[in-house]
């Protein structure tokens, strides 16, 4: 220890010189921007290759789920075919080809813009008016529903998400059908509470969620998630119910937009219905 | 002894008014920039501490950036060239040392000598300066370049300033 003292004393000169000229490089890579920029950069060529590295090994993980996700699109695709369809009904009828009439075309879209920290959560897809999208439209995933077409420029819209305090998903028990208003109370971006399923329902955590006939916006049978637990407030005669979500709402990259052909037959009949009752 | 500290500080504003207000303000070409704050350093005498000889140098260095808004790097070219001067001196001095109470001046020493001494101080702080202000070597030649032309119009001007303030020392 004292022979370092004494080295370091007896070459003083240089040692300051290093000190000083190590504050001084330090102030240059500090408050000069170009050399802040090609510093980080410089050294950060090392570790950007680990990290890419490490991405690119990562993906491999996610193409498991990717690739379940799918298949199980495409088994669920292939069950809706007509040609598949055609088979059964010939069987039975032996004449009579249905007239199928395409109710809901998907429309592929990318989300450019995701939140799901906010207590109302907005996506923004790549799909416009210019490709038809429209407000109120449907917006569901792979793996489930996503929300609601909230605005629509030329080529974007933004998407009230389910995660958002307006959005209300009419739900139902997949097995019995009993039906209820799906919200999210804005707690964890994977649960949601269904309300008002009757109490003569037996649920089974793990039952699963799909959207009710009863939408206009949405198509039937859409996963939304699963029951994870439930409750009967003292006094009501309804279970509230916690839904686990099957999207993944931090996860979302690929979104179909969903339109409803018959959606403005259905509203103008229904508003027409409704003039006249008042009448 | 005073007396000199007093002069040298004189030195020391007026060399920096003059890079900054002046110098700083001529354009002389692309390739151009001239330097002449670092004849402060050049002719500090040869009795001067080599911490001050450091310390000053960072000072000059850190007053010049914040004209300049670079922080820190003329300090860095300043100080490195502070480190080098004993060095440079030794490598010039005559054969039984420098006089008692003289400087690095053209008029002690004459321009020969001067030139060689100077020169040398004063590439390598125009190098270290230009390096770390493009900070890579991809334009290596033409930031040597830089150096080259802005070295020889430092040196010109240093001489210059020798020859038009150095005089009264002579008649004192």
């Amino acid at each position: 220890m004292r022979n370092l003292i004494v080295f370091i004393w007896k070459h003083n000169f240089f040692f300051l010189f290093l000190i000083i000229e190590t504050f001084c490089i330090y102030l240059v890579v500090q408050n000069n921007f170009y050399q802040k920029a090609s510093f980080v950069n410089s050294s950060n060529a090392a570790s950007t290759s680990v990290l890419q590295t490490s991405a690119a090994i990562e993906e491999y993980f996610y193409l498991k789920t990717e690739n379940e996700n799918l298949a199980k699109e495409n088994a669920w695709l292939k069950t809706q075919l007509i040609a598949s369809k055609f088979v059964i009904m010939t069987d039975t009828h032996q004449v009579n080809k249905p007239k199928l009439h395409q109710k809901y075309v998907y429309t592929e879209a990318k989300v450019v813009n995701n939140s799901t920290s906010r207590r109302n959560n907005y996506l923004t897809l790549n799909k416009g008016s210019n490709q038809g999208v429209k407000k109120n439209m449907a917006i569901i995933s792979s793996t489930g529903v996503v929300g609601q077409v909230q605005e629509v420029s030329d080529n974007f819209c933004t998407v009230m998400s389910l995660l958002h305090s307006k959005t209300t998903v009419s739900a139902k028990i997949k097995k019995d059908g009993s039906y209820g208003p799906l919200v999210w109370n804005g707690e964890s971006y994977d649960y949601a509470t269904l309300n008002d399923i009757p109490t003569h329902v037996k649920l089974i955590k793990g039952d699963t969620i799909v959207t009710s006939p009863y939408s206009l916006t949405f198509p039937e049978n859409v996963l939304i998630g699963t029951v994870e637990s439930f409750e009967r407030e003292s006094g009501k005669y309804f279970y509230t119910v916690k839904v686990k979500l099957s999207t993944d709402f931090k996860k979302l990259t690929h979104v179909y937009v969903v339109t409803n052909m018959f959606k403005e037959e259905q509203e103008t009949l229904e508003k027409k219905t409704e003039e006249s009752n008042k009448e | 002894m005073i007396n000199e500290i007093i002069r040298n500080i004189i030195r020391f504003i007026l060399l920096v008014l003059v890079q900054a207000l002046i110098i700083k303000n001529i354009e002389l070409g692309r390739f151009i920039n001239p330097f002449i704050y670092v004849l402060f350093i050049v002719v500090l005498p040869f009795e001067t501490p080599k911490w001050l000889l450091l310390v000053s140098a960072f000072v000059l260095g850190i007053t010049i950036d914040m004209f300049y808004d670079t922080a820190g790097m003329h300090a860095a070219a300043t100080v490195f060239m502070a480190y080098i001067r004993p060095g440079v001196l030794k490598l010039f001095s005559p054969r039984d040392g420098y006089e008692f109470g003289t400087q690095p001046t053209v008029q002690y020493l004459g321009v020969p000598w001067f030139l060689s001494y100077a020169s040398i101080l004063v590439v390598l702080h125009h190098l270290v300066l230009f390096y770390i202000e493009v900070f890579r070597f991809s334009e290596f030649f033409s930031t040597f370049f830089r150096v080259i032309i802005s070295s020889i119009f430092t040196l010109l001007l240093i001489v210059i300033t020798q020859y038009l303030f150095n005089r009264k020392t002579d008649t004192e």
